[in-house]
This record gives structure tokens, C-alpha cells and sequence, in this order.
């Protein structure tokens, strides 16, 4: 049985930005994350503010200016099930198909896939860990096989679990952001936060603010997107490594683009050493070796996962090929 | 705590409840007025942790008046309310899929579902696909490819593969793959299960 919480389903915006504005409340969207985080209690919750009566919050659209905006509250799967989504904007419509279960994607939206916790064992039984405002992090020396290769800085080693965030990244999309004090526009790359700026917190998020949308800009002429995750079985699983790419051609030299890691980092994890390796450059042979070696420089392994230094590496050849022989 | 619809928590009998508590009575008035006049029913200002809530469910074409938490899942609804166990809890974190119903004939995990999320939508679960006492076309076809051994899974198997054929008639084996992927099987039952889903659109397109 969960624990007992209030609970309110308001009707307009600004009153579920109230509503979150005090105490302990907690967003429920598609509540595919918050239920767990309910049930294992990680975090007091004494009021659950459902965003299932706001379907102002729902949609995908196409800009005028040929931009996607995608409401928060759009289901995953009709994300990837999308027409335009699929056409021009193919790597999120891979990544928003690669979360968990079908089930789970008929009910996880987009809003609650970027503002989701995160997914260490810790973290999510009973240990009281940095993040939840405890003195050690326990997967330092602990059990650290799904943990992170870049980014922890000595503090919390915990992965981003979302595959769409990547994704999102590597297409330059922007959050719209609402709450008490009005609204505001933050781009994705900055949405995320580093355990060494906050250990507490995992986005840019203030008390009583919500994401109502996503804005994506128009893709230039020649951008090519993908993601792809690997994970330890084919049925549902969270990443081990992923990497979403935003790739610009002109012909067969890629001009610059976006290379952004799943699994890497407590953030979606922008390998810029990649990206520079490929600016400017046909995707040969060598240039997808180097760009390979490269996606794992300054990684630091912990005890159990460097595993991960060769999956990334192998992930980034593979990938790149891929893309070569697209262009 | 009580599974009794007619009893709020403490043992106060819904009537009393209303006839003793002020404030709490209006909020609890005013949606029994809105479900007489048919409406979709959304508590219209905070409901206190532990109070009951009148919740209306479509369930298989029928609609059920109970008086619910507003933790309560739909799995503990359906099962302990409602007394419609073909949904099965299973892990109740959103793994194993046991618990698989139809919401608006899409799969979903009923663990991971609140009830009074539910209301205005239609549910369908296992017991909704019986042809009155002849099994359903999808559970015929299960019967048929023998796609089970302990059976635990195979009502949230069932109503994934008929989730995926509502939306996906005539699916590869890949797609059918994709579509189960959601429901695991201790027994292992897979590669009968495929066969299932299968079978289980020849059978709908009349073959
Ligand atoms: C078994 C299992 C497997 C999973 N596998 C994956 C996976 O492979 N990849 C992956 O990315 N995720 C995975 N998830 C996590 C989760 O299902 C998805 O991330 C899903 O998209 C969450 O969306 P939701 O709408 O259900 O979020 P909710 O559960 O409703 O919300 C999640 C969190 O975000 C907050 N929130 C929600 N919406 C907003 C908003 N608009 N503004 C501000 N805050 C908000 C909530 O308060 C809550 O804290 C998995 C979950 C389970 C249970
Ligand atoms: S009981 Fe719901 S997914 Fe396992
Ligand atoms: S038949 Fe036993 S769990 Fe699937």
C-alpha cells in the first residue's frame, strides 16, 4: 500500500503551480516513476498534484517557423509514434521507443522522462545517501557496476536515467518552464544539474515549477539524428551507455553537431572530445577510430564499471558508421 | 484499513461521514452532484490524506461506484473492491506485467495507475474479453499454442496481446516480440506466447 499523501487534479495551470508551491508536493504526470518513489518511500511526499487534468499539456505540434513544440504531458509512445517526430526528428522518436515497456510508454510522458529520479540501488532502498541528504555516497566503494564514467567529481556517482533528455540535448530543444514567479525558457543543456553544483537536485527546477513544454528548433538542412542505447537484455532495461547524435552533412563532411552520452553521467553527458574529432571531417575509417578512442578520454572508471570505457568506445564506431553510410 | 466501499476509514459508514463532517461534506456533495449529472468526476479541491473519495470506474463497459482512497491503485480496486481478479499483482512496481489492463484499449500497468486517475476513461480487463462464458479469441488462442505453464503471467499477457492487435492486426514477429516485451514469464513460456499472439490475429481476421 502507498503511504497516504493529499491529492488534487487542478483544472488550470496556475493552480497546480500552487498547489506545488507548498510543502512537500510532488508533480504526477504519467506517474510511471513517482508511484516507485511513492511505494519505497525515498522521499516524503504529503501532496500528489496530478497534471491529468491540464490537457492543454498534451500535443505535439509543428512551429510556424518548421520548430516541433511537444506538450509535457505528451505520452511517450505518441511521441514515437509521431509522423513529423519520426521524419525529421528521428532520434527522439528512437530514444522516447527505447523507454521501458510499451505499458510504460503508453503512460510515462515526456515531462515526467526528463524529471524522473534517479535509478541508483542506493538511492532507491534504504540507505540515506548524499542525495537524500546523507553524509556518504554509497557507490563509491559499493556496488558500482551501473554507475557513472564522468561527471560524479567525488560526490554522487548516479547515471541521468533518461533516454529522451539525450536525445533532446543533441537537438539544441529548449524547456518551458512555469512557475510562481512567471515563465521562463531553459535549454535542455542547462535544465540538468551536477552533483557538484547541488547533490540534492537533479534539474534547474524551482519549488512549485513545471515543464508545460518542450520546443525543438527547426533541424537545418542536412541534420541527421539517432539514438541508440545498450542494455544488459532486450526487453526493458535502463541504459548501460547510449548516445544520441545531431549530426549536420554537407554532402559527405559533417559541418558540427551535437554528441550527447546516456549512461555516462549524472547529466546527459555532452562527449564535446567526439564532436570535435568530427567537425569538419568526412567519416572515414580513421577519423570514426579516433572519434572512438576519444569518446573515452578523461572518463574515470570506478572499481565494477569500466566495463563501460569499451562500450562507449565500440557504441561511437558503430554509430558513426552507421551515420557515414547514411550520408 | 477496509476494502468495504460503504466504509470510510475508521469504520464511519459513508452516510455519517457526510452528515458529521462540515467542509469535507460540501467537496463530497458537490461531487455526487456532478456524477449525477454524468460528469467526470475530478475531487475539485484537495483531498486530505486518508478520506475516501467517491471514484466511478467504466469497467468493462460498466460503470462501479466505490468509495476509494486516493492511494489506492487500480490493481487494489479492481481486486479488492470491485472483486475482478483477472488482473494479477505481480511485482506492483511496473516490471513483470501481470497486472496489464486495457485504459481506453492501450496496455497499461494497473500497478502504476492511481483509480482516481481512471475515472472518464474505460478499462477493460481480462474478464472483459470473455464472449459470456466462452473465452475470449485471445485466450482461445493461448489455450490453443499451449502458452503457459504456471499461468501467472497469462492474463497480462493476454491483454497485451490484445492491446497490440487492437492497435496492430496483422503484427511481425518482431512487432510481437515488442508488444509482449512489457510482460515477463518466469515459466518461459516465450517463444509459445509468440506463437499466441499469432494465432491470435489469424484468428480475429477469421482465419
Ligand atoms: C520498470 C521501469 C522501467 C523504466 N525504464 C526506463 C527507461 O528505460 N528509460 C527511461 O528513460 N525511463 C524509464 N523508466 C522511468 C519512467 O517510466 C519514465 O521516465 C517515464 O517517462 C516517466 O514519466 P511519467 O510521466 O510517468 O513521470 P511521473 O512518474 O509522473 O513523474 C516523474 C517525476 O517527474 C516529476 N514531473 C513529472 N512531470 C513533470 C512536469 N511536467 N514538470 C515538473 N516535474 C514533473 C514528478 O513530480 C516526479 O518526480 C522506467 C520505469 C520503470 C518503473
Ligand atoms: S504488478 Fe504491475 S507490472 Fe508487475
Ligand atoms: S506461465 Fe508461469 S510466469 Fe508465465
Amino acid at each position: 500500500m502507498l503511504p497516504s499523501f493529499d491529492y488534487i487534479r487542478p483544472k488550470s495551470v496556475q493552480a497546480a503551480i500552487t498547489h506545488l508551491a507548498t510543502g512537500s508536493a510532488q508533480a504526477h504526470a504519467g506517474g510511471t516513476d513517482l508511484m516507485g518513489c511513492l511505494r519505497e518511500r525515498i522521499f516524503p511526499v504529503g501532496k500528489v498534484v496530478s497534471l491529468s487534468g491540464l490537457p492543454e499539456l498534451r500535443g505535439v505540434s509543428e512551429t510556424a517557423d518548421g520548430g516541433l513544440r511537444i506538450g509535457a504531458l505528451t505520452a511517450l509512445s505518441a511521441l514515437s509514434e509521431h509522423p513529423i517526430v519520426i521524419k525529421r526528428f528521428g532520434g527522439l522518436a528512437q530514444a522516447a521507443g527505447e523507454v521501458g515497456s510499451p505499458q510504460l510508454r503508453n503512460q510515462g510522458t515526456l515531462g515526467g522522462n526528463i524529471c524522473q529520479k534517479p535509478r541508483c540501488w542506493y538511492y532507491r532502498t534504504d540507505f540515506t545517501c548524499l542525495r537524500k541528504g546523507g553524509g556518504t555516497c554509497f557507490a563509491v566503494d559499493g556496488e558500482n557496476q551501473f554507475h557513472c564514467i564522468f561527471g560524479g567529481g567525488g560526490t554522487c556517482f548516479i547515471v541521468h536515467p533518461s533516454d529522451t533528455a539525450p536525445a533532446l540535448v543533441a537537438l539544441n530543444a529548449t524547456a518551458r518552464l512555469a512557475g510562481p514567479r512567471g515563465s521562463r525558457d531553459v535549454p535542455l543543456e542547462k535544465f540538468f544539474v551536477l552533483p557538484e553544483v547541488d547533490v540534492q537536485r537533479e534539474t534547474v527546477l524551482a519549488r512549485g515549477e513545471i515543464v508545460t513544454e518542450i520546443r525543438i528548433p527547426p533541424p537545418v538542412s542536412g541534420t541527421r539524428s539517432s539514438y541508440r542505447k545498450v542494455r544488459a537484455r532486450r526487453s526493458w532495461d535502463f541504459a548501460l551507455a547510449g548516445v544520441a547524435m545531431a549530426l549536420r552533412f554537407d554532402r559527405k563532411r559533417v559541418i558540427d553537431g551535437r554528441v550527447v552520452l546516456s549512461g555516462a553521467a549524472p547529466i546527459p553527458w555532452r562527449s564535446k572530445e567526439v564532436e570535435q574529432i568530427v567537425r569538419g571531417k568526412e567519416l572515414t575509417v580513421d577519423v570514426i577510430a579516433a572519434a572512438a578512442k576519444a569518446v573515452t578520454s578523461g572518463a574515470e572508471p570506478l572499481e565494477k564499471n569500466g566495463y563501460k570505457l569499451a562500450l562507449f568506445q565500440g557504441m561511437i564506431e558503430e554509430e558513426l558508421t552507421l551515420m557515414a553510410a547514411s550520408a | 484499513m477496509s476494502a468495504n466501499p460503504t466504509n470510510g476509514p475508521g469504520g464511519i459508514t459513508r452516510r455519517n461521514f457526510l452528515t458529521t463532517v462540515g467542509a469535507g461534506a460540501i467537496g463530497a456533495a458537490v461531487s455526487e452532484n456532478a456524477l449525477a449529472a454524468g460528469k467526470e468526476v475530478a475531487p475539485p479541491q484537495v483531498t486530505p490524506a486518508g478520506r475516501s473519495v467517491e471514484v466511478a470506474l467504466r469497467v468493462n463497459g460498466r460503470t462501479h461506484v466505490v468509495q476509494a482512497e486516493t492511494r489506492w491503485t487500480l490493481l487494489h480496486v479492481l481486486r479488492e473492491v470491485i472483486g475482478l481478479t483477472g488482473a494479477k499483482p505481480g511485482c506492483e512496481r511496473g516490471e513483470c506485467g501481470a497486472c496489464t489492463v486495457l485504459i481506453d484499449g492501450i496496455p497499461r500497468y494497473a500497478c502504476l495507475t492511481l483509480a482516481v486517475e481512471v475515472q472518464g476513461h474505460d478499462v477493460t480487463t481480462l474478464e472483459g474479453l470473455m464472449d459470456g462464458e466462452k473465452l475470449g479469441t485471445v485466450q482461445a488462442a493461448f489455450v490453443e499454442a499451449d502458452a503457459f505453464q504456471c499461468g501467472y503471467c497469462t492474463p497480462g499477457q493476454v491483454m497485451a496481446v490484445e492491446g497490440l492487435l487492437r492497435a496492430n492486426p496483422n503484427p511481425s514477429v518482431e512487432e510481437i516480440r515488442r508488444g509482449v516485451s512489457g510482460n515477463l514469464c518466469r515459466c518461459g513460456a516465450y517463444q509459445h506466447i509468440f506463437k499466441a499472439a499469432h494465432r491470435a490475429a489469424e484468428l480475429k481476421a477469421g482465419k
